[in-house]
């Protein structure tokens, strides 16, 4: 007889937790062991006992938190099963971030997917997304409301280079997460023809060093020299979406401050944040994307971790499937809103 | 219809002046007739079609979209045009709105033509001429066409909400940029014009002659006040300037001349150039003189100035029957001239126009014209105190309807814009009191996603000992950046939550102290407290006041009986601050 999916999987103050292998899914708090979907600061946390995770998210776990992130590592190679426990484990692409997988677990005939954060659009700088046919199908909701429809990201990019023509004496500041987003934005860019150095905010740095050393062009990217700063009329300047609006900035030659997010495709969001150009480029699934995707896997039951749980609750519901909101706390959330301000810059899901 | 989409966007978003003005003049120069020309219409609010009801469009898209997520969409975006237009399934996305088909397989890939994006033009024609039985199917059609951003522009198109920050004069100062044109010529020949419009962009771009007409009754840009700070006291003397009541009504500039056939022709702008003399035809029948003045827009019954909430009754009503005219009677209280028949008198020093104005409103000598009263002073504390309270120094009933005073130097020219040094205006200072949070509240509209409305209140003792009782809630008054550390604030303090309501945790030890600014107070039997806060805003946050030592209920009840009668409701506060 199959496992009930809440054998295999259950819901503690940590975080997702399979009891059958005693390991918890990007737990929120000190685990003795931790499967890590992606090194977003919201579902990779430092301090955990062993972390299992992809070769690149352990790497970006390093750089975010020092080579002593955990006790012990061990790398995941993806589509891959491993045993823990009771219960086999692999790692699939989840189209998110670099490095990012979806979790899948396997246990007496029952298969539950952990689909972290992802998406299905195109994008350079990782793995595409692999659909893995499953009983249980765990997804976020980030954007889960059809007013949320990303466009062709090509067209946003394209948005941004005409501005630049329009206004060449003045410096566009992109704002975009450091992992993830800022290298996406970068290899647009340079897929648009856009051939001079972009510049970046020294919070940027290390992560697209890495990014560069793991064979992705992202072309010239020096960092902005504090002296330089007023000197860059003209220039595409990619920083933390917590500075565009700071001191920072401001010293830049007549800034339009751009932000590169999902959550800019509803006006009001854009304009609380002062934005002046908004670049609707997300690296989560957008409302389709996620009924498509519930919909390829096949899963009879779903469960929806964060963001707007209950659309999507809905949606599933009216087709027969079973779904539940998990109401978790601790991850992207609604909005950068309830991000601690100061720690933006290195936090921050890559809505 | 999609880079029209694509310019109010940008402009929506786009603060400065200049880059306004530059993706304006770059839009015009890069599109053609006669679709540019629509566009100036369309921006310059000289697009004529009826417009289309909300409730047209709520219809078209309740039979597409899944009530339950449109419910949820609309909750969260907080806008009808921009919810429909980003929900909107286009054909071959149409995930959210068929229902999952019974046993399996997937919605087709859509159409195979893909469906003909309209321009701007052929949108504006056929409205101009369409059915309005034909109008849902049409406006379906091309909703379907358009991506989120031309079906966003769309629909703020025809229900005409088309609100991006482009003034009438931007949009003339953006055309007359094209060529070697001073915006002040456009705006001469505006009001013989027509849309398209292309005589005017072949004369400005130099392939035509100027257009052959001539407005008896141009607008000119209007003169602006400083506000008055501090330390302005110190640098002017009081003798070298002249005082009028600040109205709480809306600035107007009434023109009128004769055409080439003698016919009268008048006009009312707004202050930024909007014609809207339809929106006055009574005040309109007013203008018998020939020339240009300045005045302010206000609701007069049986002689007395009412609120402006009674104004603006009268300015969300879209049209303009008999019975609204004699409800809400407009009003022009007329404080400057800016031309008398052709004669410029803009150069002329203040108290000259002035003299002039007495003049022609006496000869006017019509109930619905009348002149705003000079208040006497011969110092700056005299003024305060006549500021303070102007019922006392003849303001009489319409005391209600002053927001403060406006401050002139007897010798300032009319300048357009905002010259500094001559006009000043002094707003009436606000009452305030220290509040503690009870409830947050979601927004609306652009701020649906925060906690944005926040009711507060005051302590009084209870039957269990002290308690708060609230006194008020306010909405505004904070920066972008305060708004998102209290909305923070809210979500991080719940205790309870009743629809888009949270409370907040508050007591004696725990508590967020706000400090709350409002115009004035009044008894009130619908509040538990018994009072009401005329305009209250958050003045500032106290994140370091703790609860206990927030104002209480008998704070309220003594300026209350104080009424407005003192000279410096604040000034224990003030001086407190300033130390602080
Ligand atoms: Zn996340
Ligand atoms: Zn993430």
């Amino acid at each position: 007889m199959a496992l009930r999916s809440t054998d295999i999987l259950t819901q503690t103050p940590q975080g997702l937790y399979c009891p059958l292998g005693d390991f918890h899914i990007d737990p929120v708090r000190p685990v003795q062991r931790a499967l890590i979907t992606h090194g977003h600061s919201d579902h990779a946390r430092a301090g955990h006992r062993s972390v299992l995770a992809t070769r690149e998210t352990l790497r970006i776990m390093g750089v975010r938190y020092g080579e002593g992130f955990a006790g012990s590592t061990q790398e995941a190679p993806l589509r891959e099963s491993l045993r823990i426990g009771d219960a086999t484990v692999r790692f699939t692409p989840a189209g998110h971030v670099l490095g990012s997988a979806q979790i899948v677990i396997e246990a007496g005939g029952t298969r539950v997917v952990v689909s972290g954060d992802y998406k299905r659009a195109e994008d350079p700088t990782c793995l595409a997304y692999e659909v893995v046919p499953c009983d249980v199908f765990i997804t976020e909701a980030t954007f889960g409301l059809p007013v949320f429809r990303h466009p062709d990201t090509r067209a946003e990019v394209r948005k941004l280079l005409d501005s630049v023509a329009l206004f060449p004496e003045r410096a566009h500041i992109v704002g975009a997460y450091a992992l993830g987003k800022a290298q996406r934005v970068m290899a647009l860019l340079r897929e648009e023809g856009y051939d001079r150095p972009i510049y970046l905010h020294g919070a940027m740095e290390r992560l697209t060093e890495l990014y560069k050393s793991e064979g992705i062009p992202l072309g010239e990217t020096p960092k902005v020299a504090a002296s330089e700063r007023a000197k860059l009329a003209g220039a595409i300047v990619i920083c933390p979406p917590s500075s565009i609006q700071d001191l920072w900035s401001r010293r830049f030659p007549d800034p339009v401050t751009c932000f590169a997010s999902g959550w800019m495709r509803v006006r009001a969001r854009a304009r609380q944040k002062g934005v002046e150009l908004p670049l609707v480029i997300s690296d989560h699934s957008d409302w389709d994307d996620l009924c498509r995707t519930i919909r390829e896997t096949g899963a009879g039951e779903v469960w929806v971790t964060h963001g707007q749980e209950d659309a999507l609750v809905h949606w599933c519901t009216a087709r027969g499937i079973r779904a539940r909101p998990l109401h978790m706390l601790g991850y992207g959330d609604e909005g950068e809103a309830e991000e601690p301000q100061a720690a933006t810059a290195e936090a921050g899901d890559g809505a | 219809m999609n880079r029209f989409a694509a310019l109010l966007d940008r402009l929506a978003y786009e603060p400065r002046r200049n880059a306004k003005l530059r993706l304006l003049t770059d839009y015009f120069r890069h599109t053609a007739d006669p679709e540019r020309g629509y566009a100036l219409a369309a921006m310059t609010g000289a697009l004529t079609f009826k417009e289309a009801k909300p409730g047209l469009i709520r219809g078209l898209v309740e039979e597409r979209t899944d009530p339950e997520l449109f419910r949820m969409s609309y909750h969260y975006v907080g806008d009808l045009a921009e919810t429909v237009a980003l929900i909107w399934p286009a054909p071959g996305h149409q995930e959210a709105a068929i229902p999952f088909p019974q046993g399996g397989g997937d919605i087709g890939p859509g159409h195979n033509n893909p469906p003909h994006v309209p321009s701007l033009t052929e949108v504006v024609e056929t409205l101009a001429t369409m059915s309005k039985s034909d109008l849902p199917a049409k406006v379906a059609g091309w909703l379907d066409a358009l991506d989120e951003t031309g079906r966003w522009a769309l629909l703020k198109l025809i229900t005409r909400e088309l609100r991006v920050g482009v003034s009438a004069r931007l949009a003339k100062t953006a055309v007359a940029q094209l060529g070697q044109v001073e915006p002040d010529e456009v705006e001469l020949i505006w009001h013989g014009l027509e849309a398209p419009y292309q005589d005017l962009f072949a004369w400005v771009e130099g392939r035509g002659d100027r257009p052959e007409t001539s407005n008896p009754a141009p607008f000119h840009p209007p003169m602006l006040a400083h506000p008055l700070e501090d330390e302005d006291f110190g640098k002017h003397a009081a003798a070298d300037f002249m005082a009028e009541w600040k109205w709480d009504g809306i600035r107007l500039q009434a023109a009128a001349g004769r055409d080439g056939d003698g016919r009268s022709v008048r006009r009312i702008y707004s202050r930024t150039g909007e014609d809207v003399s339809r929106a006055f035809p009574d005040l309109l029948e007013a203008l018998a003189f020939e020339g240009s003045i300045d005045g302010e827009l206000l609701i007069v019954r049986e002689g007395r100035v009412q609120s402006f909430n009674v104004l603006q009754q009268r300015l969300n009503r879209k049209a303009v029957t008999p019975k609204l005219i004699a409800e809400f009677p407009a009003h022009l209280r007329v404080y400057d001239i800016l031309f008398e028949g052709t004669e410029d008198l803009r150069a002329l020093p203040f108290a000259e126009r002035r003299r002039r104005l007495e003049a022609l409103v006496a000869r006017l000598a019509d109930p619905r014209i009348d002149l705003s009263p000079l208040v006497p002073f011969a110092s700056w504390e005299e003024l305060a105190a006549a500021r303070a309270d102007p019922a006392a120094v003849g303001a009489g009933p319409d005391a209600e309807a002053i927001e403060g005073c406006m401050i002139k130097r007897a010798d300032s020219p009319y300048l357009p814009g905002r010259p500094k040094g001559y006009w000043y205006k002094w707003k009436r200072d606000p009452y305030l009191v220290d509040a503690v949070m009870m409830y947050g509240q979601r927004g609306h509209g652009k701020r649906s996603s925060f906690y944005s409305d926040y009711t507060f209140g005051v302590w009084r003792d209870g039957p269990d000992g002290e308690e708060l009782v609230p006194v008020g809630k306010a909405y505004h008054g904070f920066t972008d950046e305060e708004l998102v550390k209290l909305d923070r604030y809210v979500r991080n303090h719940t205790v309870n939550r009743f629809g888009p309501v949270r409370e907040v945790e508050y007591g004696k030890e725990k508590g967020l102290v706000l400090e709350v600014a409002f115009e004035g107070l009044q008894r009130s039997t619908r509040h538990k407290s018994g009072v009401a806060m005329r305009f209250p805003r958050i003045n500032r946050i106290r994140w370091d006041k703790p609860a206990a030592e927030a104002d209480r209920i008998e704070t309220l009840e003594k300026m209350l009986e104080r009424g407005e009668k003192e000279v410096h409701p604040l000034k224990d506060r003030q001086t407190e601050r300033s130390k602080a």
